[in-house]
């Protein structure tokens, strides 16, 4: 199988990379809109800010590869954020590949931001990129930005407020959480992305 | 809520697990790599490598031995240890740690953690503050790794922390110097008044001594983290039997 990982900036993408080699699979750190044009499944990992990323996509062209991209394509942590229509990080429009905003979590002495830690996913619906994993699974989470529990939602957590943990409309999923660093829960849902038919 | 987050730091010397009490004398505590599976194995929320003397020795972290640590671990890693450029932070990060903890560095010019929080996110960075009381104030110490290097700076604990959360740093590690390698508890004062004063994560670090002093940071000091070295690296203790007496104080945490 072919994995192609998008090279997005500066980021933990070595802990992606190392991930998904423990699963046993073949993937490639690329920002050629060609190769990844052509993997038979994409990651977006999320690193950085939404603008900076948006417009580090643009610039190779990329954006537009994700727009046409059929197969399964997954995004993680700001690499969701990034599937939305806009982000409020930035004020930037993102892919739009599902409806709706990426907005701040509000951090306070007694919900700190970014909401950093193991939260407790909450399963809404069933989908096979969550085969197997269960409410109350806990999942790694970095980040100051969410989405909210839509129709798309497959799952939520909560801090400070509750919002999307991960999301699939189609072929187009995402996880706010960092599955390449939550655990045996994490190492599970990335196998079931790389098991999806394409 | 996420769960109470135990967090295992490893304090590495010349390749090598060290322990120090009040940061002077360190003894061997055993093979850096081997350990991080351990507290992985055992419930670690997350792994801190921590190569104590790179910063005093003006050097960072070895890349390639970052990397086959990083390589094994499914849960979080944060590296320290001397990042004093944009560049190094960004090496570690491409060779497997999530997050970076940068101390001496950032005092010496702090506009280092705005500028790795613009490139990586204010995520990736974790501003690490050793304090102890003088005088009556809380006040910021810098090249604490050896004790020939230790000095005062002229900053205060409370300016320092609100001054780092400002220039973007995504949690602050607020290591307390009178109470680190004593073992007699968290500096439970010290860390309450300074949550109050962020709203970043705030990660307790200095003095756990046994599983009852995480309950009471975690119940009296509402930090999002507590962060421990000697405790696990000599067996007295287990992160799970620290996280088992959490979740019997009532505490969230994952077991």
């Amino acid at each position: 199988m072919s994995v192609a990982v998008i090279k997005i900036g500066v980021g933990n993408t070595a802990s992606v990379m190392f991930a998904l080699d423990r699963l046993g699979a073949r993937a490639t750190l690329t920002d050629d809109p060609k190769r990844v044009g052509e993997a038979e499944r994409v990651i977006l990992p999320g690193v950085g800010a939404a603008a900076t990323a948006m417009a580090l996509l643009q610039r190779t062209g990329l954006d537009h590869v994700l727009r046409a991209f059929t197969r399964p394509l997954l995004g993680i942590c700001l690499g969701q954020q990034l599937l939305y229509e806009r982000s409020e990080e930035g004020n930037v429009e993102c892919l739009g590949l599902l409806p709706g905003a990426v907005t701040a979590l509000r951090g306070t002495p007694e919900a700190p931001c970014p909401n950093m830690g193991w939260c407790k996913l909450s399963v809404v619906r069933t989908h096979p990129l969550f085969e197997g994993a269960r409410s109350g699974d806990y999942a790694y989470f970095v980040h100051s930005y969410a989405s909210a529990v839509d129709e798309n939602a497959i799952a939520s957590a909560h801090s400070g407020r509750t919002f999307a943990a991960a999301v699939a409309r189609g072929a187009v999923m995402g996880c706010q959480f960092h599955p390449e660093r939550s655990g045996v829960p994490g190492a599970r849902v990335l196998a079931n992305f790389l098991a999806l038919p394409c | 809520m996420p769960s109470k987050r135990v967090i295992a730091c490893l304090d590495v010397k010349a390749g090598r697990v060290v322990k120090g009490v009040r940061f002077i004398g360190h003894a061997d505590m055993g093979d850096p790599a081997e350990c991080a599976t351990r507290y992985r194995d055992d419930g670690a929320d997350e792994i801190v490598i921590y190569d104590i003397t790179a910063s005093a020795e003006r050097r960072t972290v070895d890349y390639a031995w970052l990397a086959s640590v990083a390589r094994h671990l499914d849960v979080p890693l944060s590296v320290a240890g001397g990042i004093r450029t944009l560049e190094q932070a960004i090496a570690c990060l491409e060779h497997g740690a999530d997050k970076v903890s940068i101390n001496s560095p950032a005092l010496e010019r702090p506009q280092l953690i705005t500028e790795i929080a613009n490139v990586a996110g204010s995520q990736c960075v974790v501003v690490g503050v050793d304090s102890r009381r003088v005088d009556g104030v809380w006040s910021v110490f810098q090249y604490t790794g050896a004790a020939d290097t230790i000095r005062r700076t002229p900053r205060l604990m409370f300016n320092w922390i609100a001054e780092a959360q400002e220039r973007g740093a995504g949690e602050i590690v607020l290591n307390c110097m009178d109470q680190d390698g004593v073992r007699e508890g968290y500096d439970i004062e010290q860390l309450l008044a300074a949550r109050e004063r962020l709203t970043i994560p705030l990660v307790a670090s200095g003095g756990a001594g046994k599983p009852a002093d995480f309950v009471a940071v975690f119940e009296q000091a509402n930090v999002s983290g507590a962060l421990a070295a000697g405790i696990f690296h000599t067996g007295a203790y287990t992160v799970r039997d620290v996280k088992q007496a959490l979740r019997d104080a009532g505490l969230e945490v994952r077991l």
